[in-house]
Parts: C-alpha cells; sequence; structure tokens
C-alpha cells in the first residue's frame, strides 16, 4: 500500500514507534480531558460551575477567547498534570518497595496497550482501497483487548497488596473478585455478536473489530440487533473500568481510599491516568461493537467522499460517538450511587450471567435457525 | 405505646425489577440539572450579601461622636465561652474632659480570633453597647500574634454606631446642673 | 457590738420552728444560725449596732397573756396566741429573748425589703459597669434577691461627688454611699481614729472626712472591705480586675506575730489583693493596710529566681549537691528565720542534729499599735520555740554569730531568709565563712553565699504558723512559684536524705509534721497540717511564758503575766 515509501525495516519499525507515541498522546490527553469533563459535569449537574480559574499567562489577553477558555478549564488538566509531578513524593515505611513501585505501571502498561487493536477509521487510498486505520488490525483483536486489558487487575491488586494496608487491601481484593465476576459475562454477552457478525455470507472475519464496526454499514447497529448483548456488555465494561455504581475497589466512603490510600503525587496520577485511558478505550470498543463504529447511522451509508476528507469525517464522526460515550460515562457516575458490595457479587453471578447465557443460547438458535434457511436450497 | 403497623410492600413490576426505567428517570433528573442556573458564588469577586443581623468579627464601636464607649467592665471577658477576650482595665485620664467622668476605660483590649467562635455573647451582655458583630467576615494572618486583634484594630474594624442613649451625657449633664445644696 | 454573753441558749420560734439560740445574740445572727438570711447594710457583727438601714426589718412578738390574770391565752385550736408588734422592728438590735417569736419570711417582711431597696436605689448610680464592688455588692445582691426588679423614679438622680480622696489609701464615691455608717464606726471603734462623718441632711447626706483630717490609719483598708456597696474603694485596686475573676485562698499576713487571716485573690497566677478573713480569736474581720501590701515582694526585682554556686547558675540539683557539701565540714552555725513555717523549722531542727550545728535567730521588732500590729514583726517566732530550735528569746541581731566567726568557731554557715549584715554580723566576717543561704529575695549578705537556693514566698506554698496567742493557723499556696523553683521544704528534705544518705524522705508536709512529732516530744503533738488547714489550733503555750515577749496587749491578746519560773 505504502510502495512509494522505502522499504527499510528500520524505517518501518520507526514508523510504528512513530504512529505508537501518537496514539498514547492521543489516548492521554482524552485521558486528562475526562478528567477535566467529569469535573465540568458534575459541577454542572450539581448547580455549580466547575473548574474556571486556570489559564495560560497572556491567553486570558486574548479577546473572548481567552476569557471562554479559562471559563470552560481547558488548562486544568495541564495544572493537575504538573501538580502530580511537582507534588513531595512520600512513601509509607511499611509499604513492600518494589511491588509498591510496580503497580502503577501494571496498571497503565495495559490500557495503553489495548488501543494498539482499536481501530478508528477508514483509509480511502486512491486507487479505490479502503485500510482499517489502526496500529494493529489483529484479526483476533478483540480477544487481544479481553486478554490484556484484564492485565489491569494485577495493578490494582499488587497495589493493594504492597501497601500493606487493611483498606488497600480490601480495595484490591474487591477489584479482582469483581473482575473475575464481570468478565464472564463480559465474554458471554459478545458470543452472541460474533455468532452473528459470522453469519455464513459474511466475509469478515468474527473476532475482528474493524470486521465487527464494517459489518454494521448501512445495516442495523449491533445494539438494535443485541440489545440484550449491549446492556450486559455495557454493565460488565462499567465493572471493568471501575466506575459508579461499580467503584469497590476504591469506595471512598468504607475503605478511606481503596487500593490507593497510600499512594501519593505522581504514582496515584498514573492510577488515574490509567483508569480514565480505561474509561476512553472502553467508550471506543463499546462504539466498535455496537454503536457502528465510524459509520454514520444505521441503514445509512455514509454520507461523506471516499477520500483523505471522508477518512476524516469518519474518524472525527467515531471520536464523537466515543466522546458521547464517555459523557454517558460521567453520567451514569453522577446519578447513581455506590452497589454494596455484595449486591456487586449479586448482580453479576445471579443476574448478568444467567442472562448472559440465556441470551446465548436464544441467539444460537436464531442463528442457527437463520443458517437452516440460508443453507436450504430455495 | 404506639400501635406498630406494618405495611404490606407492593410487589415490583418486571420493568422495575429491572430498574432500569428508574435509572432513565435518574439520568433525566441529573441532565436537566445541567442547565440549571449555577449557585456558586465567584467568592473573591463576588461577595456574599450579608444579613443585617449577621454575626460577623467582633469589634469595638465608638459613640457619633468619636468617644470610646467600653468602659472595661470585663462583662464580655467573662461571659465569653472560649475566653478569647482579654481586657487590661484602666482609668480615663484626666485630660479627657468629656469622658473623664466615665472613670473607666479599657487600656488593652484583645480579642483572640483565632478562639473566638462568634457566639455573639459578648455583645449581647455588654452593658453600654459598645461591642458588636458586625458584618466582617473574613480575618486572616500569617502569624498567631496577627489573628489577634488589639485595641486599635478593634476600633478601626468597629467604626462608628448611633447611640440611642448618650448615657454618660446625661449623667454629665446632672453633674453640671447640680443639686440644690 | 453583739456577742454571746454566755454559754446559755434560749428556745425562740423562728417562721414557725423552734430553735435554740444562745443568748444574748440579736435576730439576724439567730436567723443566720439556722440558715434563714436576713439581709442588712449598716449591720455589722464586729461593730456596734447602728440600725439606720432598715434593711433587717422582721416581725417580732410573744405569747399573749391575760392582763389580770396572767394566764397563757390559747387559740381556738390550743395553741398560744401570739401577740405580733403591729410594726416590723429591725433585726439587728432586737436581741433573743426566751419564747420569742420571729417572721423573717412574712409578706409584711418582703414587702419591707423591697420598699427599703427602693429607698436605697433612688439615688444610687448606675454604676455597676464602672464599680468595683460590682460582684461582691450586697445592693447588688439584695436588689435581685429581694428587690421589685424594675425602678418606678424617672426624675433625675442625686449628684454627689465622686472620686474623693479620703486617704492615701481609699477612695470614696458619695453618689453609690447608702449611709450605712460602717466606716464611721469602725473608725471609732476599731481604730480609734475618729476620722469621718456626715454631713447635710435627707439625700443630700454625703460622708466626708472632718476638716484637715484625712483617713490615713493603718486600717483604713478595712472601711472598704465593710462598704456594703462600692463607695468605699481601694486606690490600689481600683480599676485592677472585677473580683468574679478572682481565685480566693486563704492565707496568713507574715507582717507581724499577730497572724491575721486573710484571703489571697488572684487570677492566673498573679496576686490582685489581700483581704481579711474571719476568725474571732485572732482578727475578728480586720487587718492592716500595710499586710495588704505585701503581694508586691512575690513579683519584686530582688527574687533569686535560679539556684547557684559561686554566682554560676547550675541545675537545683547540682547546687543541692554543693550545699551538701558545705554542711558536710565541722564548726557550722544555722541562721534559722522567724519566717519560715513550722514545716520549715521542723526541717531544720532535724538538719541541726544531723550536722551538731550552732543555731542562731535573730528577731525582728518594731512598735506595737495595740490592735493587729504587734511589736514582734515575724509571723513565727514562737514556732521556732514550739519546734524547739531555740529555747532563748530572740535579740534583734546575731552579734553572738559575728563572735563565733571572729573566734573561728564557726566556719560555714547555714542560712534561712535572713540579711546577716544588716543584723550586725561584719562583712569580712562573711567573707571568712563559707555561706549557704536558702531564701525568697536576695540581700547584701546573700550575695556574699557560695551557695544560693531559691525558695517559694508564703503565697507559693503551704506551711502553718504560730501567732502571738500560740494558735496554729496555716496557709495555703494561692499562686504557683516561679517556674523551677521548689518549696524550702523539698529543698530540705533533698539535703536531708543526701546527708544521711537515707532514701525517700517524703516532702508532704503531714509526714514532716508525723516524723517530727515522733522524734519530738513537742506541745504540737497530736496535730498536723491537714488539720489545720481546717481550723486554727491554740497550742499550749504555757512552758513559755517565762520568757519576756514584746507583744503589748492587743485585739484578741492578753500577754501571759510573766512569772520566773
Amino acid at each position: 500500500m505504502i510502495d512509494w515509501l522505502p522499504d527499510n525495516i528500520w524505517f518501518s519499525v520507526g514508523l510504528k514507534v512513530f504512529f505508537a507515541l501518537v496514539m498514547v498522546g492521543a489516548v492521554m490527553t482524552m485521558a486528562g480531558y475526562s478528567v477535566l469533563a467529569e469535573r465540568k459535569v458534575s459541577a454542572w449537574m450539581q448547580g455549580r460551575v466547575g473548574p474556571n480559574r486556570t489559564v495560560l499567562p497572556f491567553i486570558e489577553y486574548i479577546p473572548f477567547f481567552g476569557p471562554l477558555l479559562k471559563k470552560l478549564g481547558i488548562f486544568q488538566p495541564l495544572a493537575d498534570g504538573l501538580k502530580f509531578l511537582f507534588k513531595e513524593e512520600i512513601v509509607p515505611g511499611h509499604v513492600n518497595k518494589f511491588y509498591y513501585y510496580l503497580a502503577p505501571l501494571i496498571a497503565l502498561v495495559p490500557a495503553l496497550t489495548t488501543m494498539t487493536v482499536l481501530p478508528f477509521g477508514q483509509l480511502y487510498w486512491s486507487d479505490g482501497s479502503v485500510s482499517t486505520l489502526a496500529l494493529a488490525d489483529l484479526e483476533v483483536g478483540i480477544l487481544f483487548v479481553f486478554a490484556v486489558s484484564s492485565l489491569g487487575v494485577y495493578g490494582i491488586a499488587l497495589a493493594g497488596w504492597s501497601s500493606n494496608n487493611k483498606y488497600s487491601f480490601l480495595g484490591g481484593i474487591r477489584s479482582s473478585a469483581q473482575m473475575i465476576s464481570y468478565e464472564l459475562a463480559m465474554g458471554l454477552s459478545l458470543l452472541p455478536v460474533f455468532l452473528w457478525v459470522s453469519v455464513p455470507g459474511a466475509q469478515e472475519s468474527g473476532l475482528s473489530i474493524s470486521g465487527i464496526a464494517n459489518s454494521q454499514e448501512g445495516a442495523a447497529w449491533l445494539f438494535m440487533v443485541q440489545p440484550i448483548s449491549a446492556l450486559i456488555f455495557l454493565i460488565a465494561l462499567f465493572a471493568e473500568t471501575n466506575r459508579l455504581p461499580f467503584d469497590m475497589p476504591e469506595s471512598e466512603t468504607d475503605l478511606v481510599g481503596g487500593f490507593h490510600t497510600e499512594y501519593g503525587s505522581f504514582k496515584f496520577g498514573i492510577f488515574f491516568v490509567a483508569e480514565y485511558a480505561h474509561i476512553v478505550i472502553g467508550s471506543a470498543l463499546f462504539v466498535l461493537l455496537f454503536l457502528g463504529g465510524w459509520h454514520f447511522l444505521p441503514f445509512m451509508q455514509d454520507p461523506w467522499p471516499s477520500n483523505w476528507v471522508g477518512s476524516l469525517l469518519g474518524v472525527g464522526w467515531f471520536l464523537g460517538k466515543t466522546f458521547f460515550l464517555i459523557f454517558f460515562f460521567i453520567w451514569i457516575r453522577w446519578t447513581l450511587p455506590r452497589f454494596r458490595y455484595d449486591q456487586v457479587m449479586q448482580l453479576g453471578w445471579t443476574k448478568l450471567l444467567p442472562l448472559a447465557l440465556a441470551n446465548l443460547i436464544v441467539y444460537v438458535l436464531i442463528v442457527t435457525l437463520i443458517d437452516q434457511t440460508a443453507s436450504l436450497p430455495l | 405505646m404506639a400501635k406498630t403497623v406494618v405495611l404490606e410492600r407492593k410487589p415490583l413490576s418486571l420493568s422495575e425489577r429491572t430498574y432500569l426505567p428508574q435509572i432513565v428517570t435518574g439520568l433525566k433528573t441529573t441532565f436537566t440539572n445541567m442547565f440549571k442556573p449555577k449557585v456558586t458564588l465567584q467568592y473573591p469577586e463576588e461577595k456574599p450579601f450579608i444579613p443585617k443581623n449577621y454575626r460577623g468579627v467582633p469589634t469595638l464601636v465608638k459613640d457619633p461622636n468619636g468617644r470610646e464607649k467600653c468602659v472595661s467592665c470585663q462583662l464580655c471577658e467573662f461571659v465569653c465561652p472560649p475566653k478569647a477576650i482579654r481586657i487590661t482595665p484602666g482609668s480615663v485620664p484626666d485630660d479627657q474632659e468629656d469622658r473623664e467622668h466615665v472613670e473607666k476605660a479599657p487600656q488593652e483590649f484583645e480579642i483572640n480570633m483565632l478562639r473566638c467562635i462568634y457566639c455573639g455573647y459578648c455583645q449581647e451582655v455588654c452593658p453600654e453597647e459598645a461591642i458588636f458583630l458586625q458584618e466582617q467576615y473574613s480575618s486572616s494572618g500569617y502569624t498567631r500574634e496577627e489573628m489577634i486583634n488589639n485595641k486599635q484594630k478593634l476600633y478601626e474594624l468597629g467604626g462608628t454606631l448611633p447611640d440611642h442613649h448618650y448615657k454618660w451625657d446625661k449623667k454629665k449633664e446632672a453633674e453640671l446642673d447640680g443639686n440644690a445644696h | 457590738m453583739i456577742s454571746p454573753t454566755t454559754e446559755e441558749m434560749v428556745t425562740i420560734t423562728l417562721n414557725g420552728k423552734e430553735v435554740e439560740v444562745p443568748t444574748g445574740i440579736n435576730a439576724v445572727e439567730a436567723a443566720a444560725l439556722h440558715g434563714q438570711e436576713v439581709p442588712h447594710y449598716c449591720y455589722h457583727p464586729k461593730l456596734s449596732v447602728a440600725g439606720n438601714c432598715r434593711m433587717c426589718l422582721v416581725e417580732m412578738g410573744t405569747p399573749m397573756r391575760d392582763r389580770s390574770t396572767g394566764e397563757a391565752i390559747f387559740e381556738e385550736d390550743g395553741s398560744p396566741k401570739i401577740g405580733w408588734v403591729p410594726k416590723p422592728v429591725i433585726g439587728c438590735a432586737t436581741n433573743v429573748s426566751p419564747g420569742m417569736h420571729l417572721r423573717t419570711e412574712s409578706d409584711l417582711v418582703s414587702e419591707c425589703r423591697e420598699g427599703i431597696m427602693e429607698f436605697l436605689l433612688v439615688n444610687h448610680p448606675l454604676d455597676c459597669p464602672i464599680c468595683d464592688q460590682a460582684g461582691e455588692c450586697r445592693l447588688q445582691e439584695f436588689a435581685t434577691d429581694y428587690g421589685r426588679g424594675y425602678s418606678r423614679y424617672i426624675e433625675r438622680k442625686n449628684v454627689k461627688p465622686k472620686r474623693t480622696r479620703l486617704g492615701p489609701r481609699v477612695t470614696l464615691d458619695d453618689e453609690r454611699c447608702i449611709l450605712c455608717s460602717r466606716c464611721i464606726r469602725f473608725s471609732q471603734e476599731v481604730a480609734k481614729d475618729d476620722v469621718l462623718g456626715f454631713v447635710d441632711r435627707g439625700s443630700f447626706s454625703t460622708l466626708t472626712c472632718f476638716p484637715g483630717k484625712e483617713l490615713a490609719n493603718n486600717y483604713s483598708l478595712n472601711t472598704v472591705d465593710i462598704c456594703p456597696v462600692g463607695a468605699l474603694t481601694s486606690t490600689d485596686f481600683r480599676f485592677k480586675m472585677r473580683v468574679w475573676f478572682l481565685k480566693e485562698t486563704k492565707s496568713i499576713c507574715t507582717e507581724s506575730s499577730a497572724g491575721c487571716n486573710t484571703i489571697v485573690s488572684s487570677r492566673e497566677g498573679v496576686i490582685q489583693r489581700i483581704t481579711p478573713r474571719r476568725n474571732d480569736l485572732v482578727n475578728d474581720t480586720w487587718m492592716t493596710d500595710s499586710g495588704r501590701d505585701l503581694y508586691k515582694s512575690v513579683r519584686s526585682e530582688s527574687r533569686i529566681l535560679r539556684p547557684s554556686v559561686n554566682g554560676n547558675d547550675l541545675p537545683l540539683k547540682d547546687v543541692v549537691s554543693s550545699a551538701v557539701d558545705c554542711l558536710r565540714g565541722e564548726k557550722i552555725g544555722f541562721v534559722v528565720s522567724c519566717h519560715s513555717s513550722l514545716e520549715e523549722q521542723m526541717l531544720a531542727k532535724r538538719l541541726v542534729s544531723l550536722t551538731n550545728a550552732q543555731t542562731f535567730i535573730c528577731g525582728h521588732f518594731g512598735d506595737d499599735d495595740g490592735i493587729l500590729l504587734s511589736a514582734d514583726r515575724s509571723p513565727n517566732l514562737r514556732g521556732a520555740l514550739v519546734t524547739g530550735l531555740i529555747d532563748q528569746y530572740p535579740n534583734d541581731n546575731l552579734a553572738d554569730l559575728n563572735d563565733a566567726i571572729s573566734k573561728g568557731n564557726i566556719e560555714t554557715v547555714f542560712v534561712f531568709d535572713e540579711d546577716l549584715i544588716l543584723s550586725g554580723v561584719s562583712k569580712e566576717n562573711l567573707q571568712k565563712v563559707s555561706m549557704v543561704y536558702l531564701g525568697t529575695h536576695s540581700n547584701n549578705s546573700s550575695r556574699l553565699a557560695d551557695v544560693v537556693l531559691p525558695g517559694l514566698s508564703v503565697f507559693e506554698k503551704n506551711g502553718s504558723f504560730v501567732n502571738r496567742s500560740f494558735i496554729a493557723q496555716a496557709f495555703e499556696m494561692s499562686v504557683p512559684g516561679p517556674a523551677g523553683i521548689k518549696s524550702q521544704v523539698e529543698v530540705l528534705t533533698d539535703i536531708i536524705s543526701k546527708l544521711s544518705e537515707e532514701e525517700g524522705i517524703s516532702s508532704d508536709l503531714d509526714e514532716v509534721w508525723d516524723i517530727f512529732n515522733s522524734h519530738n516530744q513537742s506541745v504540737l503533738a497530736g496535730t498536723k497540717f491537714s488539720n489545720l488547714k481546717k481550723v486554727s489550733v491554740p497550742i499550749d503555750g504555757s512552758s513559755w511564758s517565762h520568757l519576756n515577749f514584746v507583744e503589748k496587749t492587743a485585739l484578741n491578746y492578753h500577754p501571759i503575766e510573766s512569772e520566773p519560773k
């Protein structure tokens, strides 16, 4: 495809690294601004104003724009990040130092790794061919995502354990228990999706994320076809990202700060970013799987032209959907109270898991039925 | 004894049991809240409205003629629950012609704002109407010493308030008129 | 002056209840004995009865008898019929008699009190915020207890002179005066200095000094104490502190051997004033003006605040060790003091016998005013006799110590609180000996001392004194001493335990008494400090009646006729 570029192994590796850095930068920025969005949205929902004081020097004096940016708190994430950097580094005396330092990294790395397989748009080449925009458009992308993102819980469990603090420990334990409980339902909820996408006649392989996204072009979005799956997946997504109403590991009312009680300054900052990176990636995943990815609207062909303008519009449309979902995450957080731990477990094991199983069986039957009808000679 | 009535709870319908409609209602509430006017006050720029009977920082006031009203009876010091007030009593110097007959005045008057709980007992107990908790609500300082308001500071904060009695002026008048003998 | 003439009791009926009271006392005292307060202003138990305030009006009656037959008359229910005096009588001038009936709580009585209060308050200025008496003012108290609560008087109040200087220590505010005449009677009867009187008539009556005289006697401040209102004020205490802040502790005046009982009022460790405490055996309710000034020495500049050896400030422990080293030698002389408390003298006695030392003492004498300032100007000379520290009456100098040093018989002196140079020991001699000084204030000879141990003043420690009538009385700590200074008793126990190498000698005053009583046969046996704290204890001083005491007959004191034994 990129045949005018020199065919050099170092060059292609360098290019990949460059793209990876761009992606990391993009996701991190989005994570940072999710924090701002969280603060602003929560403020608005509570009748407050939210961060509206931070501003870079001189920007304030730009007419109209300066004050508007200041009022929106656009520079707040920068200030927050700097604050984490310059805070005094406090390490409690009773922690297990090695794992204590390792934990935030283990929490962040899987979050950033998952995004390598996330497609975010389509590139229309001049020769009419189309390729997916992703760092690595794996055939088994969804499996990779599940496999890697589950590793994030190690960071939390490790943080809880190495802190040598009962609250942190409880937070870590809860996190792993929650992860196991909801991972099952999550996985099961996706099986019907794969079944559906892989019905005979579908050209794409069912485990490719871009394939699933593309299968929704001009057709029904999958959340319409598979509403139960979408619901279970969404709920499990909340649980997996430790968002309210499932933020058991933190639950500051009963566990002080949960797994990160003993963490401060930049180490805490990394946990913080990891959490929001999870949200960003989770939102993107949901958009890709159930909301048609970068495609315009259900039952409609993409209205944009098949050139670079179309690519950009597609990427923008995808980002817009993702932003809406991030907003939805925040919206839910400031609407619902936290579940009790036993309620979380009960919901996961006695409600979501059977529901997901039943859902799977129903769709197996439906898909089999459709398959049978399709294979019958007309 | 009150009778305990056990109310039977209505069984939940299926849609209620999924909680989803309730969640949607909640989401609607929070969403509409986003567009309601904000109640936050942008403090240093916008000042809150101070009602007339507000209990701010205790201050000493002067009468409309600019004379100090406090006679250092120390009742406020006595009544002060956190013992924030400390008065060193003294006499009025002889050269103050219009106040000499009051005889007593504070030499030093200190209110420790780190101790003060703004209860207003001092204002309530003052027989001379000399101490008032006025609208001043913000006091700050870098050292403990700065937070102790001395007599001069208290009079600066207090300013002048109208006097309804002019008790000591009446006394002076009577003294000047004298008795029949 | 009304006082029980005999120990006989009579039965009266007080508010319908039969009670026993001593004969000869008046209705106010009789009611007080049985818990009924009869408010009064002019009456004072230690002054003559004037009966001019009318506040103590009570109803009085006697059982009726038939005039012709002399038979008792009974009510229909069989109880004796009481003939009440139609008008109320003043309680202070009504002495109890057998069978007398008194009503102190009837409607008539409370109406009377209300009326009297109203009259008293008519011209009384609204000075309470600036009045020093506020808080201990009888007028304030009775106005709330018995007054009507509001004023019907709308005319302008009388104007009288304020801030009149009656004497060097007393300032008068005539507007506040309620004309009770207590101060006049006190000056005439107790101070025997007739300088006060009323001039003008009616509501213009004014207290004043007689022309060309002033209230300057040494008892003038007692008029301030007995003034029921804030008319007479102490110039020293004027506008210093409101009385409700004051913490009051019992103490004994150290001015002279009269041993006036006092109340020391302090606030937050600072003494504000000294007032007399009633003790009918010693000082009635009076004390001298000069005794009230003694608290000022607590904060004087000459106060010794740090223990030192040869002028170097050292920790107390080390200084005590140096003192002990000094006392390990031979030819030791102890200069004990009549200013030390009994307990300190007991420990000094023990120290003297431990070191086989010679004892010297110096008396302090002055003029006797025949009331409460005796010729012996030390509080505890008789204590030194009672504890056996000395057996002869002391001279007013230490010439014998001077001689002994000159002859080389004394090489170390341990001094309690005395100024040796002032008492006739020459400076050269003092420089020859090594000297340990234990006292509160520095003086010319303490500056020559090798070892200086600070002590606590009488206001900062517990202890007891024996006064001129051989009455042992306790004083209590009023204010904490300067930081880091131990009481003399503690320092002495430290020295004794180091010297005798005996551990765990207690500095508790009761145990000091116990140890003393177990080692000595003295008239102090059977009592101890905690007993004295409750009540002063007269002790038997007859074994010293041969000594030539300098005190003259005075208030509550009659010298024992000296008879050679």
